[in-house]
Parts: structure tokens; sequence; C-alpha cells
């Protein structure tokens, strides 16, 4: 019979919590699923990134050879390939401005009325509005415009047109405005009215001129959207009865040409010459439109750092 | 019964070295000093028959000095500061002294602020918590920790407390493990017909016991409490105050408080930090009892007089 | 705000001026008007669509919906085909870019360090501000030639799914209308969510962290449910942009007379028709069918908006959605 041979003791094993720290359990399985997602969150926002830099990249590389000089400041031959797009720019910078004109100040008024005087009941009628109106589409906006001032007079109007565009900025502005509004302190108006001064001349020596930065920062996003937008401008600036030309630019008589219709004409006419030209005019619209959001943007995060 | 661990003396340094020292060591170069008289009333210690000071002496964080700073601004510097198995241990002090920045060090919940830097050793177990093998999921696994502002999760009670052992593949016997811990939280009997109701709908004190009971169902080794119950009425903070009695047994606790009279009541042991030229810093650690009655340091005994806010 | 001004006319009353009280109706008056323009406006919008297409609502009434030839010959239209376009395309853009928007929105409030943050959600904004005729006309230069070797991929390995049945050689469909949709409507959704992942409580992370959970699970316990409805009212917001696109759409989309199985294949939507028929020489016939369309696609595009804030406003979601 052999001698038993001695058993090292049993170790007993460690309580959980004296282990190592290292992951226990499905810890690592729980780890690798969390670095996938996170992956995967990293990966779409290279993706939104990569969409705007391409989308950018072809603009730019394929407009910059048709941008000049004479791009900027002529107008097209009538007879053959030369000339620029100065009738098209000008007239998108007169439509826009007269939208804005028109825009600008029934919005203001909106958005006084709404922080200052109105009852709640109203207000939300009123807000419900705005936002319904902001969501409708611009093509249907056309078709109103059309409507109301085309069809029945039979002859385009960028009067017409630059409506549309003024109906598309006023709840952008609008609602810039009530946000400023809002921001200024009650204690400002409540001073004013101890003081005894009424109300309009609250509003016009204090209130506006305290809002005065992020109004004008909302009218440039509204702008910058209204200067891209084709649809409301397709029915009332398709047709330029007398050609393109500087001296054709009465908005009431008849269309105005404008960025976006043209490069939208020229994107239908399969040569290259109007692309080429289409893609100059985009390059200009773009390099506007993003110039002016960066700008808005930076001015609106600043205020807002510097707001409470 | 566990392995014992025996503190180290903490290394040699030029810096002053911290006045720590527990029961069983006499700090050898202590001065001949009279203890402070007290000069005016001091939060009464109740008699606690069953209070233990340091019933197995193990410690659960080794913590040798210990500097945090995020960025330039020094929080908390040349903290060491030994906590025990299975006691309630308060950390105690005026505010912007560093107490909360120190316990969420304990379990890892500091990482997510950028700038921020540990210096010196933090054990656990013997384990370095900041050291490159450990991983803070794990960490916070088995150190739990309670807040200051009860933060329910907007789900039913029953998905509050099932949520993390879900996560972490317990799934059989959930009922059980819920029952468990709403009874650990003492908020059981109050609950248990409508766990399927919003934990939104409880009050504060309820909604707290309810984050104690979210801690414990994933059966953690420590609790860390930052200020539990301050933001509760008197009622609830009893309540609280009583769980920790209970809770105890199972499970070692830190508590940072700003009420010096709840230090008194509920914990063993008490540590007093304050404010140093800008960075917090342990003035004193010791029994609950001594810290209130016979505090070695001029500063410590003002404090719990209430001489300074 | 209205005991505000309540108080203010009482003190005019007692102190101002006449000029004062003039101004101060004046002004009052001059605002409520501007404010009752904006529900003018709607109500003429609604009127025009409907009064210019009632000669086609009388004649083919609620048919025309599901009718789907489009004669100008015969004078007989259905919006059948255009709906079918509509349907699809905003339903592929819907789904794809909805969780891609939330993928973004998820990163740029919780995994962005500050730097980064501050650069890629202006970036992502930036996107929304390119105006549809650039990104249809990149579209037919850029996309729709890329795509012209992709569907007869996607056909061949998905084709066993009606939707990628055939595949013209072309290029443009309703494939690439939806590829540019979703391109669209990506960062309004994304922006949106953004916001709402940033009002999230710290503390309520803070809590979920602290059970040992990972980022992931943060993200899908916490993160996700308490802005889900917010999320759903971003998406159906986009969902409602989709609808309405016309111009972008319009120049991908190569003529389409019928409902076709698959997405590879041409067909039309209600904006993108309208689009065309006011281009094209327009029959006076087809006119009041025009109409007809525009105000099936205002009425889509209205009850889409109204549900998008009444969800959000249902379930109590901070003003972020009304951007």
């Amino acid at each position: 019979m052999s001698t038993p041979v001695a058993q090292p003791r049993a170790r007993r094993p460690r309580p959980y919590h004296a282990r190592p720290l290292t992951p226990s359990g499905n810890l690592r399985r729980r780890q690798r699923i969390s670095r996938l997602t996170e992956g995967g969150m990293i990966a779409s926002a290279v993706i939104a990134v990569g969409l705007l830099a391409l989308v950018v990249y072809t603009v730019v590389v394929r407009g910059a050879s048709a941008i000049s000089f004479a791009f900027l400041t002529q107008s097209p031959q009538v007879v053959g390939n030369g000339g620029g797009q100065a009738p098209v720019i000008v007239g998108s910078i007169a439509l826009v401005l007269i939208a804005t004109a028109l825009s600008m100040p029934i919005a203001i008024l909106t958005a006084l009325y709404l922080t200052e005087f109105a009852s709640s009941r109203v207000a939300n009628v009123v807000r419900v509005s705005l936002d319904v109106l902001n969501g409708v589409p611009s093509i249907v906006i056309g078709v109103f415009v059309f409507g109301l001032l085309v069809a029945g007079s039979h002859h385009q109007s960028g009067f017409a047109g630059a409506l549309g565009l003024a109906i598309i900025m006023l709840p952008l502005i609008a609602r810039a405005t009530q946000e400023m509004l809002r921001l200024v302190p009650l204690g400002l108006r409540e001073a004013a009215e101890a003081l005894g001064v009424s109300r309009w001349r609250t509003v016009f020596g204090v209130l506006l001129p305290s809002v005065v930065g992020g109004v004008l920062t909302g009218t440039v996003l509204a702008v910058a959207r209204a200067a891209g937008e084709t649809a409301p401008l397709l029915f009332c600036t398709g047709i330029w009865p007398n050609g393109v030309s500087l001296g054709n630019l009465n908005p009431f008589a008849h269309g105005v040409a404008n960025i976006p219709v043209e490069i939208f004409t020229l994107s239908e006419q399969d040569d290259p010459h109007s692309f080429t030209q289409a893609w100059g005019l985009a390059l200009v619209l773009l390099t506007f439109i993003l110039v002016a959001n960066l700008l808005a943007r930076t001015a609106l995060a600043r205020s807002r750092r510097v707001q409470p | 019964m566990t392995d014992v661990t025996e503190p180290q003396p903490p290394p040699r340094e030029t810096a002053p070295r911290p006045r720590v020292w527990i029961r069983s060591d006499a700090p050898p170069d202590a001065p001949a000093r009279p203890s402070a008289p007290l000069a005016g009333p001091a939060p009464s210690v109740p008699p606690r028959a069953e209070r233990r000071t340091a019933p197995s002496g193990e410690v659960v964080f080794d913590t040798r000095d210990v500097s945090i700073a995020y960025g330039d601004k020094v929080a908390v510097r040349g903290v060491t500061l030994p906590i025990y198995r299975n006691l309630v241990t308060a950390i105690i002090g005026p505010s912007g002294c560093g107490k909360t920045t120190f316990l969420r060090s304990l379990n890892r919940m500091n990482d997510s602020i950028a700038s921020f830097r540990l210096t010196g050793r933090m054990l656990y177990h013997g384990h370095d918590l900041y050291g490159p093998d450990a991983d803070r999921i794990e960490v916070r696994r088995r150190i739990g920790m309670v807040f200051q502002k009860p933060n329910p999760f907007p789900k039913s009670i029953y998905d509050n407390i099932a949520w993390a052992p879900r996560n972490l593949g317990m799934r059989s016997g959930l009922d059980d493990r819920v029952e468990q811990a709403l009874r650990g939280a003492a908020l059981w009997d109050e609950v248990k017909d409508r766990l399927k109701a919003s934990a939104l709908g409880l009050s504060g004190g309820q909604q707290q016991r309810l984050c104690i009971a979210r801690a414990i169902a994933i059966e953690p080794d420590v609790l860390l409490l930052d200020e539990p119950a301050s933001a509760l009425d008197p009622i609830a903070t009893a309540a609280i105050e009583d769980l920790t009695q209970t809770l105890k047994d199972r499970y070692t606790i830190v508590i940072v408080t700003h009420n010096m009279q709840q230090a008194a009541r509920i914990a063993d042991r008490t540590a007093f930090f304050s404010v140093d030229s800008g960075s917090g810093v342990l003035v004193e650690y010791d029994d609950t009892d001594i810290i209130f009655t016979r505090p070695t340091d001029v500063r410590t005994s003002d404090y719990v007089r209430g001489r300074f806010g | 705000m209205s005991s505000i001004a309540a108080a203010a006319d009482g003190f005019a009353d007692r102190r101002g001026s006449r000029a004062d009280r003039i101004g101060d109706l004046v002004l009052r008056g001059l605002c409520t008007l501007a404010a009752l323009l904006a529900i003018v406006a709607i109500l003429a919008i609604a009127h025009q669509v409907i009064s210019g297409a009632s000669p086609a609502i009388s004649k083919f009434g609620l048919g025309f919906i599901g009718h789907t030839t489009w004669n100008p010959v015969t004078g007989v239209f259905g919006a059948g085909v255009a709906l079918y376009g509509t349907a699809v395309t905003s339903a592929m853009a819907l789904l794809l870019a909805t969780p891609l928007a939330i993928s973004i929105g998820l990163y740029l409030a919780l995994m962005a360090p500050g730097p980064v943050r501050a650069v890629v959600g202006p970036l992502v904004e930036m996107l929304a501000a390119i105006p549809s005729v650039i990104m249809g006309f990149w579209g037919i230069i850029v996309l729709a030639p890329w795509l012209q070797g992709v569907d007869p991929r996607l056909h061949q390995g998905l084709g066993f799914l009606p939707i990628f049945g055939t595949a013209d050689r072309t290029g443009t469909g309703l494939f690439t209308a939806g590829i540019i949709l979703t391109i669209m409507i990506l960062p309004i959704i994304a922006s949106i969510s953004r916001d709402l992942f940033l009002t999230v409580p710290s503390e309520l992370q803070d809590g979920a962290a602290a059970l040992g959970a990972t980022r992931w699970e943060i993200i899908r316990g916490v993160v996700l449910p308490s802005t889900a409805s917010g999320v759903a009212s971003a998406a159906i917001l986009g969902l409602g942009r989709a609808l309405g696109e016309a111009i972008a759409v319009t120049e991908v989309l190569g003529a389409g007379n019928a409902i076709h199985g698959s997405l590879l294949q041409n067909g039309d939507t209600l904006a993108s028709k309208i689009a065309e028929q006011f281009t094209a020489d327009v029959t006076p016939l087809e006119v009041p069918a025009v109409f007809y369309l525009a105000t099936i696609l205002l009425v889509l595009a209205v009850v889409s908006n109204l549900s998008a804030h009444a969800i959000a406003r249902r379930f109590d979601v901070a003003t972020a959605v009304s951007r």
C-alpha cells in the first residue's frame, strides 16, 4: 500500500471583489459592442462631413473654370457662347432685396406682437400659423403665387417671385426676432414703464436696438435661404420676352432672371457649355450661402455665449 | 475569514507627514502636547454599544499621498486615508475642501473630466485603481455610488433596479433580485404593489432609497454616498441614516456629508478635510468619538464646534 | 406679458401725452395686423390652391388620388404615379436618414471633444444650407453616373426584393431621388437630435455610469428613451421636408409615367410633377389637375408638420424642435 502523497491544501477561491480589476463576466463582450457603436457614430459624422465636402468640392472644381471677371459683369451674348451671367446675378440680388423689404418689417412686427401684445390664445394660433407656413413646400408657394398674380394676368412677374420668397423668409425672421426679444430681460421693459415711457417709445428706443444684432443675423440666414430657392421663381420668371440684358429688370413688367432658375434651366440642357455656366453660377451661389451661414452662425454662437 | 492587509507606513517624503494614525499605531514622533480643552459643546456622540471601529482592520481602499488636480487647480493634496471594510467612514469638512472630488475618484467617476489628474496611489483590495490593467467599468461595478440629488431613470421602479443587472447578464431570478434590493433599501413594503409604476412618482426620500436599491442590486462591494440626504427632509434623512447602519454589514460605506451631526450619528470613523492654501487636505482621521470629543488638531476642534464654515 | 401691456396702457392714460397714446395704438394695430397676416397667408395659400384645383376636383373627385394615367391629350389625369413616387422616395429617405442622423447627433452631443464639436456641428448644418437646385445638379452630374454602375449590382445582389427588381441603366430614378432626399433631410434631423441629446441631464448619465454601464448601454438605456418622442418629431419634420422637395428630385428623375415596382426605374413625385408641368408647356386642361396635385401635397405637408409639433408638445419636449 503506497503512502498517500501529501496533498497541497486546497486554495480558497479569492472573493470576487478582491480579484484584479480587469473586466469580469460579460464585460469584455459589452465593451466590444460599445466600441463598435462608438465607431459607428464617428463613421456617421465622417459621412456627413464627407458628403458636404464632396458636394462643395464638385461645385468648386467644376465652377472655378467658369468664373472670370467677365462672367460676373457681362451679359451673355445673344448669339454664341460668349459673355457672362451678370443679369442673372443682378436679378437674384434684386429679387432677394425686394423679398427682404417685404418680409422683414412684417416679421419684426409679428414677433413684437407675439412677445409684447398677444394674449396666449391668439399668440398660439399665430405661432402655429408661422410654423405651418414654414413647413409649406416652396413648390406650393410657387403655385400659390402663380395662381395669385401670374395666371390671371398672363404675364410673368418678378414681383410675384419676390413675394413667394418673402413668404418663405417671413417665418424665419419672425422666429429669430422672437427668440432675441425673449432674451431681453423683463427688467428693461419694467424700468422703461416705471419711467412713464410709452410703449412705442420703449419698443423703438430700447427693445429693438437691443436685438438688432440677432435680428440681422436671422435675416442674413433667411436671405441665404431665399437666395437658393428655385420653386417659387419657376413660374414667375421662366420666360424673358426680350432676351436677357441688364436693362430688362423691371420686376413688375415681366420676369426677372435669377441664379437658381438659371442653373435649373441650364442643367436641363445637354451641352457642356451650359453645364459650365451652371457650375459657375452654382459656385457663386454656394459661396454666398456658405459664407453667409458661417458668419451668421458664428455671430449667433458668440452672442449666446455672452448671454447668461 | 479573508486575508488581512496591514497598511504600509506612508512612504518617506519631504512633505509634512499627514496627521493620520490608527488606534493600533502610535505616531512615532508625536509631540507631547495636551489636547486642547473643549471650550464649547461638541456634537454629542451617542453611546452605541454596537459601534465597531476596526473589526477586522481589513483595508478596502489604501489611499497613499493622493493628489487630484483639474488642469492647474489642485483640488486635493497629499491625502493618505485607509478605508476599512464594513465600516461607515464619513468625510466631513467645509465646502470646497475636495470631499466630493476625493469620493468620486474612488470609483473613477472623475475620468469623464478631461483635465482630471490623479497622482499617488489608490489601491482597492491591493489592486491599483488607476493602473493600466484596471477597467473603469469593472471598477464601477464593484464600487457603487449614490448621488446628492436622487436621479432615478424615467422608467418603472422595477426597471430602474433591473436595468443594470440585465446589462450584466443577470437575467434569471430578476424578480427576486429586485425584491432583495428593495428590501435592503427598506423600500419594499412601500412599493411592492406598484413596481410597474414610474419611479418619478415617488417622493424624494423614496427616490433616494430607490437609488440605493439600484446600487445594491448588482451586489457591489462598496457604497459611496455623496451627501445622500442633503436634498431630503428630516424624516427621509433619518431613514437614509438608519439604512447606513444596516447596510454596513454587507458593504463598506463611505459617506460625504456637510452635516456634522449626521457624521456623529452614523459614522464609525470620520475624516476631516479642510482647505489649505487653495487645496483640500486631510487634517485628521480617526474614530468618530475621538474626532468629535478629543480631536488632536485645532482645526478639527474649531470645525466641529462650528467656529468656521 | 399682457399684464404688463395692461399696466403700461393704464400708465399711459394717466401720464402719457396724446402723441404717446396714438403711437401706442398705432404700434399695437400694426403688430396685430402683421401677426394676422401669417394666418391670412396660410388661408390664402390654401384657398388659392384649392380653388385652382376645383375644376379638377369636381371632375375627378377623390378617385384622382388612385388613378394612374396622366394624359394631356384626353384630359384624363390621376395622382397615382406621383403619389407612389412621393411615398416611396420619402419613406426611403426617412428610413436611411433617421438612424444616420441619430448617430451623428449622438456623436456630436456625447462623444465629440469640444473643438471637434464646434467645427463638425456647423458643418452638418451647412449641409442643410445647400440649395436644392445645386443638390439636384450634383445629383445628375455626379451621383447618377456613379449609381449607373451601382444599380446593376444592387439588382444582382438584392434583386429578389421587388424594389430592386429591374434596373434602368440611366442612373436616374426613384432610388437616386431617394438618396438625394436622404442627404437633404439628414442635417435637419441630426441637428435637432443633437440638441435633444444635449438636454439629457448629466445626473441621469452619471447614475447610469455609476452602475457599471458601458457608453452604449447609457445611450440605449437613458439617452435614447428619454428623447424618443423628440427624435420622432424631428424625423417627421424631416419627412415633411422630403415630401415637399421638388427641384432636386426633378433633376434626378427621368420621365416616368407609370408605377414600376423597382426603385431603380423612373417615376414621379407630387412635387416634381408640379415642377415639371410648370417648366414645360401646360395645356389649360392640365392646370387644374396640377393644382389638385399641389392641394394633395399641401395637405400632406401640413399634416406632417402639425403632427411633428403635436408629438413634441404632447411629450413636453424642449423648444429645440421649433427651429
